[in-house]
């Protein structure tokens, strides 16, 4: 368990410029995520922490140590790869050793901190399977007890759960947090889906084309986007964005009421006509335009779902509102800016 | 009317599509290969056994059966027993010695570096060329006179003149000489054996072991040679295989000398059954390594299916 500090990490593959100029301390035991879209250098960032990738420029401390040089058997981390990277021929019990044997530890030990490791993830009982005789859940667990069984000092996770199905996301996301919590080791998890990364991180860290957006606590990251990507990147459906003279004007789709909804406050006004609804159980979510803006640009509001349709017709224009201390201001180059 | 017309059409449509079922066309499509196994391979082998166990010679083409007596002959004939050392010796010394280059060849290709591809087209050479024409070229380095070999070592100082290694003449030399050549025929086919292996081993489990903390060795001889394992076995059944019945290096480069000193299995049995015209000892030469061979195959194929379950 060890602090890591990357700082100003670049990674270039010919002309490609995968990381570009990466920043990020992270403290013992926290549990960051990375959250970007597909191809933003998430995969590269943690293949340059555990070893597998050289950076082009930047260093990188773990525990201290600055270890741009240090070969990654040498690191101590611990990674769980998108496809597990389990090893096909070796038994459970064998797979979850193996970062044991590599360091030389002895037989006995070996088999005290398999039986640990597999106990605390629950696999007892699959020892002596090989990986393919699991199914993806057991394998991601697998993965999982090979990664903690050397109590790594820090913990990389690549997309763990992309290979699971919905539901079994749903428990392992709140497994591998609890699990993160008892052990207390410091973990990276990199995800393009961000209610994981809500769910899970103690802090957020945004990443676009190689570089970090914004960094902060979940709330943080929802509440006070630091740009325009932020803002439409987290969240379902997006946050809405008003242009208006180059600047933007943004607002939470569930911030956005007919006006008789609310009560107190200071409001802002918009004339809101709703195209058409999308139910979703807990609530409804209406598409339309606003007008006197640009009627190309979608706004979605996120309604209550006993707000019955009839009372905001689809076709009819109807009056509805944000509160002022939840609008957003943006620049022209999408920069949170103030406000008016 | 419609009654009587319907069996008519039902019984066309069965044979319409008769060509889109897996039985019909299946069989169609193996037919050629069936063919060509049973009469190039089947009929040959079949008439060797029997060979085997008459009494024809080409002076004398009686067909009649004298049970086991030729294997008995040949087995009380000490150059046979020579012989049947030396195939063993050429075959799985070769093997090894391609193997070896088979390996260390597939992981320098493996690197990215400039001109990677024409080395990989190159590479194949040794197996695609005439193996007549790659033994003169050998005959000629190997050469008591004008070796290459030698004279390079002289070049360099590293023997003298007078010590001159005579490859051919030597017995223990001759037999190096053809293992040698056996293996650099061989060590294309290996290479990309380990590169067809080593390629379909998925990047995240050699980074995952990586992580994991194994270095260079262990990562080699933990996770990818045990699995390339069943294609590297394929691969050395065919080796083995094609090596234990192949006579033409040693006819071409030494003719089984010096005196027998690399006389093999194969060889032998051209030499006594065709040269000679003794073809039911020749047959029974050729066709005794038979079982052996038979119990190697069913072993590695055995542990391969093993594997994959
Ligand atoms: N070995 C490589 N050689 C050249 N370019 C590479 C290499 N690895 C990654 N890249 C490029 O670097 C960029 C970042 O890739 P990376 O795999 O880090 O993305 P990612 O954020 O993990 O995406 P995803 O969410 O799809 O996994 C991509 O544009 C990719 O094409
Ligand atoms: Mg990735």
């Amino acid at each position: 368990m060890a602090t890591v500090s990357a700082s100003n990490i670049v990674k270039r593959f010919d002309e490609v410029l995968a990381v570009n100029g990466i920043s990020l301390a992270i403290p013992d035991g926290e549990f960051v995520v990375l959250l970007g879209p597909s191809g933003c250098g998430k995969t590269t960032f943690l293949r340059i922490i555990c070893g597998l990738e050289r950076q082009t420029s930047g260093d990188l401390v773990i525990d201290g140590n600055i270890v741009n040089d240090v070969p990654p058997r040498a690191r101590g981390v611990a990674m769980m790869f998108q496809s597990y990277g389990l090893y096909p021929h070796y038994t459970v019990r064998n797979n979850i050793a193996f970062p044991l044997r590599t360091q030389r530890v002895s037989g006995t030990e070996i088999e005290k901190k398999v039986k640990w490791a597999s106990r605390l993830l629950g696999i007892e009982f699959l020892l002596d399977r090989r990986p393919r005789q699991l199914s993806g859940g057991e394998r991601q667990r697998v993965a999982l007890a090979r990664a903690l069984v050397r109590e790594p000092t820090a913990l990389l996770l690549d997309e763990p759960l992309s290979n699971l199905d919905a539901k079994l996301r749903a428990s392992a996301r709140q497994e591998i947090k609890q699990f993160q919590r008892r052990v207390g080791v410091t973990t990276i998890y990199v995800t393009h889906d961000q209610v994981e990364a809500m769910a899970l991180g103690d802090r957020i860290a945004v990443v676009d084309h190689g570089r970090i957006r914004q960094i902060g606590t979940p709330t943080e990251i929802y509440d006070e986007p630091a740009d325009r990507f932020v803002a439409t990147f987290v969240g379902a459906p997006p946050m809405n964005l008003l242009t208006h003279n180059g600047a933007c004007l943004g607002f939470r789709p569930e911030n956005f009421l007919p006006r008789e909804m609310m009560r107190d406050g200071a409001v802002t006004e918009f004339w809101f006509r709703v195209d058409r609804y999308e139910y979703l159980g807990s609530e409804r979510i209406a598409y339309g335009t606003i007008e006197g803006f640009d009627s190309t640009q979608f706004i979605t509001a996120k309604l209550p779902a006993r707000i019955a349709e009839e009372s905001v017709r689809p076709g009819e224009r109807h009056l509805f509102a944000v509160h002022r201390q939840d609008l957003r201001y943006f620049d022209h180059d999408g920069k949170r800016t103030r406000g008016h | 009317m419609v009654t009587i017309a319907e069996p008519g059409t039902k019984a066309a449509s069965r044979f319409r599509y008769i060509l889109d079922r897996r039985e019909t066309l299946g069989a169609i499509f193996v037919a050629p290969a069936i063919l060509y196994v049973l009469l190039l391979v089947g009929g040959p082998f079949l008439l060797a056994v029997y060979y085997s166990i008459s009494a024809y010679t080409i002076y004398d083409p009686s067909w009649r059966f004298v049970g086991l007596v030729n294997f008995a002959q040949v087995i009380q004939n000490p150059v046979f027993l020579k012989t049947l050392g030396n195939t063993f010796l050429f075959t799985f010394g070769s093997q090894l010695l391609g193997l070896i280059l088979g390996k260390f060849g597939a992981f320098l290709l493996m690197r990215p570096f400039a001109g990677r591809k024409i080395v990989r087209a190159l590479i194949i050479l040794p197996w695609a060329v005439p193996i007549a024409l790659a033994a003169v070229a050998w005959e000629w380095m190997f050469d008591s006179l004008y070796s290459v070999i030698n004279w390079s070592m002289i070049a360099l100082g590293i023997i003298d003149r007078s010590d001159a290694p005579n490859w051919l003449g030597n017995p223990h030399l001759a037999m190096l000489c053809v293992i040698i050549v056996n293996a650099w025929r061989f060590f294309p086919f290996a290479i990309v054996i380990f590169l067809a292996g080593i390629t379909s081993i998925p990047q995240d489990i050699i980074d995952a072991a990586t992580v994991d903390g194994a270095g260079f060795w262990r990562r080699n001889y933990q996770i990818v040679l045990p699995l390339i394992l069943p294609i590297v076995a394929v691969g050395l059944i065919f080796g083995i295989v094609f090596t234990f019945t192949d006579l033409s290096i040693v006819y071409l480069l030494t003719n089984g000398g010096p005196i027998n000193a690399t006389s093999v299995l194969a060889f032998q049995g051209f030499q006594v059954g065709i040269v000679s015209g003794d073809v039911s000892h020749g047959a029974a030469i050729s066709l005794f390594m038979l079982p052996v061979l038979l119990v190697v195959v069913i072993i590695v194929l055995r542990f391969i299916r093993r594997r994959e379950v």
